[in-house]
């Protein structure tokens, strides 16, 4: 017997605000706090309508000051309530470093499980939408190295709702970073209903024998297109991945499909230096290094501040470099 | 609280002087020089707002009524002095001195525009909510160390004092007495948020009194007062006296940058209001015209110099050519590191291929 489970098409940012809207209405310990969440809606509208549906003291504009936020939302978590705290772009969460590093992300250990840190921190990120200086920052690593707390990333709609719900119902911290070039950038049908995509598994978005693309976020529409490109022009065909968590990575997926292909390229917009993609390297050598054909290859942005947007556009991987990375994967 | 910090005016809204104090000072060269200046900002503030419209600057952020504030305040820099704008504070480094050209620049995403004029102490735009304010306290602090009788002035808004790097900032500046001028511009608005939602304090000028340094609460669309209270506490800093928090109370007519919608969360009508009641520069016009300064001839010719140097810039910058993606690389370090190297090789190389 099956329901036929009613969907709607929405944006990925759309998709957002629904995963928000259906833990509220669900939970009362839900709470949304951050600059401009509130009558304004966000400055990308992820909070649109939240606080007209659920009122000013559980969709809370906060003073001007990321630590507060954060610290707060630490003392919210520890003392019943769920918030997810919003950082207005992911460049401006410096000042909260402080509180996440030496606080939210070790309560659990530091007590011995006594007290315990259940929040989301929601961020826009990442560049290509010519935002003005230091939004566009892609400083996922700054958080994958740091125990305690678990860094999620759809890149789209469908995954974007059900991600942010496993997070709001995480027991840990969890950081849900949210591409800014994907906010709108295509709609998919998405369930009305609550549900989960799992924290910690990745997707396959292709099958393919010859090559493992990897990537999360925004990249993942450049290894698409990348894949399509080089299959029609070279018959090379690409197994595409879609990490959708980068704390915990899910290492079978990785795993089984480079065992299969023999080749990885991975994609990040991030500088390579003490990149993401350094640890999808060390865990397929970990885990596959007798299967590998060649060696693995990373397209990634410069070991650069993100420039001004007169030329992100030169910072950020496209798939011209990827098809090159993946020719020479081939040749090698 | 608020009884201790009035708002300090010396022209009302009618452009009639309610406090003599400054009298004798304010002749007609210096009142026409402010007049000029505001005014100067305000066309370069809708040049830009139209480029925008137009698709050849990117998104820009107005500054639309607080012209009083900024060009009042940073007219009494000295050569040497350091400012330390906000991304909305065009009015003050176009007054201390930065290029329209490079302004222009800046909001085409050019990393020219964050260049000052050769001497020119002006720092990029902060772009972080509020961590300028210990920047300028540190340049402060080493001219004192350094014994010279400059110092620093450092803008930021209503918003800004909710971060601790505001507090920071005071609270060093008040420990070394660096000569450091906070000057706050209370627009009444952090994007979205009004000020009651961002403090209970009803004014900014009193968070000076847990520093133990002067608070002072200005109109801060009279010109007047904005720039002899900010010249005094400049002019206190010089002499070692240090740091001086200054509140202008303003108003911000448009949005908060051009990928705003001010409506979702103000009355529009306020607006509109304020442009007729407290503007600026409409008071310091009705103030010439009490005076007899005001000719419209003479207003007609200011106009017309002050277009042909925007349009100049404006050319300048459209004739500047493609931003150089090259810069990203060769300004990292001073010597790249071979990772930043091997990058810039294969950027380079990679750009031959595609032609
Ligand atoms: C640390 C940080 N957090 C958030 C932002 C996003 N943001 C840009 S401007 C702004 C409001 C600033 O308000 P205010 O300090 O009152 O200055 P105003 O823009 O009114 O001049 C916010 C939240 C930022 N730039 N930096």
């Amino acid at each position: 017997m099956s329901t036929a489970v009613k969907t709607q098409k929405l944006t990925m940012v759309q998709a957002i605000t629904d995963a928000m809207a259906t833990m509220m209405r669900e939970h009362d310990d839900v709470l949304v706090l951050g600059e401009d969440v509130g009558k304004n809606g966000g400055v990308f509208r992820a909070t649109d309508g939240l606080e007209a549906e659920f009122g000013d003291k559980r969709v809370i504009d906060t003073p001007l000051a990321e630590s507060g936020i954060i610290g707060t939302s630490i003392g919210l978590a520890m003392n019943g309530f769920r918030p997810i705290a919003e950082m207005q772009f992911l460049g401006f969460i410096y000042p909260a470093f402080n509180q996440i590093m030496t606080h939210a992300s070790r309560i659990r250990s530091r007590t011995l499980g006594h007290f315990t840190v259940p929040m989301v921190i929601r961020a826009p990120f990442g560049a290509g939408v010519r935002a003005p200086e230091i939004h566009s920052d892609s400083v996922e690593a700054l958080f994958t190295h740091m125990p305690g707390i678990k860094v999620v990333i759809p890149s789209n709609a469908y995954d974007a709702k059900g991600l942010l719900i496993a997070s709001i119902e995480d027991p840990d911290p969890v950081l849900f970073l949210e591409p800014m070039r994907c906010y709108r950038s295509h709609k998919l049908e998405v369930p009305e209903e609550k549900y989960t995509v799992e924290i910690g598994k990745g997707a396959r978005l292709q099958e393919g024998e010859d090559v493992t693309l990897i990537a999360w976020g925004a990249m993942v529409d450049v290894i698409k297109k990348a894949a399509k490109e080089i299959e029609e022009e070279e018959g090379v065909k690409c197994d595409v991945l879609d990490l959708r968590t980068l704390y915990p990575m899910d290492r079978d997926l990785i795993s089984e499909s480079v065992q299969k292909t023999g080749r990885a390229v991975i994609v990040h917009e991030a500088p390579g230096t003490g990149g993401v993609g350094n640890d999808v390297v060390s865990l397929i050598n970990d885990t596959s290094f007798l299967h590998m054909r060649s060696p693995i290859k990373r397209v990634t942005g410069h070991d650069t501040p993100v420039p001004m947007c007169a030329i992100e556009d030169d910072y950020l991987p496209d798939a011209n470099r990827v098809k090159h990375a993946i020719m020479e994967t081939i040749r090698f | 609280m608020e009884t201790q910090f009035p708002m300090k005016q010396i022209l009302n809204e009618d452009g009639v002087v309610v406090n003599s104090e400054y009298e004798s000072q304010m002749t007609e060269e210096l009142t026409k020089e402010l007049y000029i200046k505001m005014l100067r900002a305000r066309m370069f503030d809708r040049k830009s707002v139209n480029l925008q419209r137009q698709g050849r600057i990117g998104t820009y952020v107005p500054f639309e009524g607080q012209e009083a504030a900024q060009v009042g305040s940073s007219l009494v820099l000295e050569e040497g002095d350091w400012m330390f704008p906000t991304y909305r504070d065009h009015a003050a480094t176009l007054t201390y001195g930065h290029s329209a050209r490079n302004l222009f620049l800046y909001w085409k995403g050019y990393p020219m525009g964050c260049v000052p004029p050769e001497g020119k102490n002006i720092f990029p735009p902060a772009v972080p909510i509020a961590s300028q304010l210990l920047h300028a306290t540190g340049t402060a602090w080493a001219e004192q160390l350094k014994g010279t009788d400059r110092g620093s002035i450092v803008y930021f808004g209503d918003g800004a004092t909710s971060e601790g790097d505001f507090h920071e900032g005071l609270n060093f500046a008040s420990v070394y007495n660096a000569p450091v001028v906070f000057f706050n511009q209370n627009n009444g608005f952090a994007i979205s948020v009004p000020m009651e939602k961002q403090m209970k304090s009803k004014t900014i000028a009193q968070k000076a009194v847990a520093y133990d340094i002067p608070g002072v609460r200005v109109d801060g669309n009279d010109i007047f007062v904005v720039y002899f209270e900010t010249k005094k506490a400049m002019e206190n800093a010089r002499q070692g006296n240090g740091p001086t928090l200054i509140e202008a109370v303003t108003y911000r007519y448009g949005a908060h940058t051009t990928a705003d919608d001010p409506s979702k969360y103000r009355d529009q009508e306020e607006s509109k209001r304020r442009r007729e009641t407290t503007d600026p520069l409409l008071r310091l016009e009705r103030y010439l015209k009490n005076k007899g300064y005001f000719e419209e001839a003479w207003k007609t010719k200011v106009e017309e110099e002050i277009t042909k140097e925007i349009e100049q810039a404006v050319e300048d910058m459209e004739a500047f050519g493609p931003a150089e993606p090259t810069d990203m690389f060769t300004h990292v370090f001073k010597k790249p590191t071979w990772s930043v190297q091997d990058q810039l090789d294969t950027f380079k190389a990679r750009e031959k291929e595609e032609v």
